[in-house]
């Protein structure tokens, strides 16, 4: 076993505001009276609706589709009746044309839930349910697990690793679930790694997660089994430690090329929740129709992990945890350093939903942009080890030809050299529209 | 409720990290060296701090204004560079000689290429650089420490007396009075001691990184060692030369500015060793005694050349 913390050149070390939602169990979310689920909580191809206006549906009945290989499928998430197929707000996208579902309260699963034996399938058969159940990449990315899982000719993967990382501020909801149910998780790890022929794996967690790493480690020693080597790896706290390409590169030590995939150095990254996501799609037969969310901050009485249907609002989830005397002045769709603020509080929770923060006015961060004073603290940070100061200013001049070249394509954003600028310089801003342009 | 909803991009938590904050700390570092100055050479030099001070505030004041620019003189820039100024001034100089060098620091050396964040050269060195040119007999009479004065007033610095093979003066001059700052010198750089308190705290807050401070030591120790001894090759008084002139006041505040070095850690280390290079060059061959102020100045205009060529490496970048 790895026990010394590893970790990254490059990162920053953001507050953590884990608490007080870290301690407190998952709970179940108040069925809502009515969900509005988007046809597109994925990369890909947007789904055709399945269903019109007056269809009865059931929790995990299909209500979109795509024949487009890069998609993933919809399903209903409470039963009821559909009421409207119409464009409404989603939370990182504008608007998206979604399913409106009125409630009728008897919530009748539309599956079979029982356990079924997984032994016996074979990895496309697993690849199959994963299809169909609309299990997609549940860290924030939303990237459809079976396309990730179909093989590509001439890239031979040999390694996963699993992601318990969760290094964004605030969010706890993989932490939760690491403690709760930590068997159901490696199950669905070795599920994974059936699917795509691996036996070396990887459990990869922060070192402020001492007691999920124990219930992990526990949980893999009464499951595994001999033909697998999987280790657990304790990973220094920083932000963005969870980032697969700074994983594969603290665990492998390989470093996956720019404008590649994992899988050019042979390597698969999942997070925890999705590997949970596909336990229950193999061995339940149940689609993704609800996921845990973190819902925190100061703007908000009662912090929770709740498990809460896909399509249920913001407005919902206020209702049941209630706002603090403060208004909020912020709502965060994801953590505060990549997640994405709402206007309304009518976008509902999607697959990629990891939490939900409000902040209270107080919170919200309102520096004003100065002049940059060359300090080079973005450069130390950035975990691609790009200038984001010299490209901020190409990019001010709208050379956005050399910014190119010299690599603002590679910045995924995560926000650490916006964080730590002394000048407060959303250079974050500057990127995406330097790699737009 | 939705009317007083806040929209916008990701990072939604900042660091407490400031300019402001960053500048106030330097000027926290620098307090310690300039009290020993003030200590050792007397209530003369304090005057001579608070009217660079008070100059380089006026001087910021008067183009801000004429520029109509929403920034505070107080952000602690303008404050910085009266300080540094001071610091590199001998004791004994007249009080309007601070103030004319404040003002060309701030308005020539700052505020004519855009304020700042860009100028190219050091704001307190090309005040020094100014008046070293205009009145130089001023700016190389030095004091001796007060409590040394009996006869004379004036002295030596160190290194000048080893530029003049000043050698039997020298051998009174004792490692520990070189550290401690029982010599001849300008007001901030007298007292190793005291600025590498200054610098500590700097290093430990993260606020300076090391290599430039630390390239430009070591560079000159092993030039120094290796060139610069009495006869023959490798016989240098390595320690000699860190403890004595401004080294250490440049190495650790000047050089390590922001504004006017480089980027990324690569362009600092190339930086910091060729700025301990040139000031050998300088001590060595120049008819100055010291070099450190010059030095810095001459690469500040190569950083744009050093940052275009020490850009770090991106991660995963193919090698084609």
């Amino acid at each position: 076993m790895i026990s010394a913390a590893m970790t990254f050149p490059g990162g920053v070390h953001p507050p953590h505001f884990k608490k007080p939602a870290n301690k407190i169990p998952i709970k179940k979310a108040a069925l809502p009276k009515q969900v509005v689920i988007p046809l597109s909580q994925h990369i890909g191809a947007i789904c055709e609706p399945l269903v019109s206006v007056g269809d009865k549906v059931k929790p995990g009945i299909l209500i979109g589709k795509s024949d487009k290989f890069v998609s993933s499928f919809v399903h209903a998430s409470v039963s009821g009746e559909v009421i409207k197929i119409e464009q409404r707000p989603h939370p990182l996208s504008g608007l998206c044309n979604s399913v409106v579902i009125e409630s009728d309260g008897t919530d009748e699963a539309g599956f079979t839930q029982q356990e079924s034996n997984a032994d016996s399938l074979k990895p496309q058969e697993i690849i199959d349910i994963i299809r169909r159940s609309g299990v997609v990449g549940l860290g924030g990315a939303c990237f459809p697990t079976h396309v990730k899982l179909t093989s590509i000719p001439n890239k031979k993967i040999d390694t996963f690793v699993l992601n318990g990382a969760e290094c964004e501020p605030y969010l706890s909801c993989d932490h939760r679930l690491m403690l709760e149910r930590p068997k159901d998780i490696i199950k669905g790890m070795l599920l994974i790694m059936k699917a795509i022929g691996v036996t070396k794996g990887f459990v990869a967690i922060e070192d402020n997660k001492p007691d999920a790493v124990e219930a992990m480690r526990a949980a893999l020693n009464s499951t595994l089994n001999t033909q697998h080597s999987i280790q657990i790896v304790t990973l220094k706290t920083k932000y963005p430690q969870g980032a697969e390409k700074q994983i594969i590169k603290v665990i492998l030590n390989k470093e996956v090329p720019a404008g590649g995939l994992p899988f050019d150095v042979g390597c698969l990254v999942d997070n925890v929740a999705t590997a949970l996501a596909v336990y229950e799609a193999v061995y339940y037969k149940k689609p993704l129709y609800e996921r845990v969310i973190t819902v925190c901050g100061d703007a908000v009485k009662e912090q929770a992990n709740l498990l809460v249907r896909i399509g249920t609002r913001v407005s919902d989830i206020l209702q049941q945890c209630g706002l603090s005397s403060q208004q909020p002045g912020k709502i965060i769709f994801g953590g505060p350093m990549m997640g994405f603020s709402q206007y309304t509080t009518d976008v509902p929770v999607i697959k990629g939903t990891s939490g939900i923060i409000f902040l209270s006015q107080a919170k919200v961060d309102k520096s004003v942009e100065s002049v940059c004073i060359r300090c080079g603290n973005c450069l130390d940070v950035c975990p691609m080890k790009l200038a984001p100061t010299t490209l901020m200013n190409l990019i001010k001049l709208r050379r956005y030809a050399e910014a190119k070249e010299i690599g603002v394509d590679n910045c995924y954003e995560c926000g650490s050299c916006a964080y730590e600028c002394p000048a407060k310089i959303p250079l974050v801003d500057y990127m995406k529209l330097g790699k737009n342009g | 409720m939705d009317n007083v909803i806040n929209v916008s991009i990701a990072p939604h938590i900042k660091s407490k990290n400031s300019t402001k904050k960053i500048m106030w700390a330097v000027v926290l570092a620098l307090i310690p060296s300039g009290a020993a100055g003030v200590f050792i050479f007397g209530v003369k030099a304090l005057l001579i701090i608070i009217v660079s001070i008070l100059s380089a505030l006026a001087a910021e004041w008067v183009i801000i204004s004429a520029r109509k620019q929403q920034i505070s003189i107080f952000d602690g820039s303008a404050f910085l560079t009266g300080l540094l100024l001071a610091y590199n001034l001998p004791p004994q100089v007249p009080l309007w000689l601070p103030a004319a060098g404040a003002f060309f620091a701030v308005i020539i050396g700052k505020q004519v290429f855009g304020g700042l964040g860009h100028n190219i050269f050091n704001p307190a060195l090309s005040g020094r650089a100014f008046l070293m040119v205009s009145w130089p007999v001023y700016m190389t009479t030095w004091q001796l420490p007060r409590w040394n004065i009996v006869d004379t007033v004036t002295t030596a610095t160190p290194l000048a007396l080893f530029k003049h093979k000043s050698f039997g003066m020298l051998n009174n001059v004792t490692y520990w009075d070189l550290f401690i700052g029982n010599k001849g010198g300008c007001i901030g750089e007298v007292s190793v001691a005291a600025l590498l308190i200054g610098a500590a705290y700097l290093l430990w807050k993260k606020y300076i990184s090391w290599h430039i401070p630390l390239t430009y030591i070591v560079t000159i120790a092993l030039t120094s060692w290796a060139f610069n001894g009495k006869s023959a090759f490798f016989t240098g008084d390595a320690l000699f030369f860190i403890l004595s002139g401004g080294l250490i006041l440049g190495a650790f505040f000047m050089a390590t500015d922001y504004v006017t070095s480089p980027l990324s850690s690569r362009g600092k280390i190339v930086f910091g060793v060729s700025c301990g290079l040139l000031t050998f060059v300088i001590r060595k061959f120049s008819g100055y005694p010291e070099g450190v102020s010059y030095s810095i100045l001459i690469m500040n205009a190569a950083v744009p050349l050093i940052d275009k060529y020490t850009f770090p490496k991106w991660f995963g970048k193919r090698t084609a």
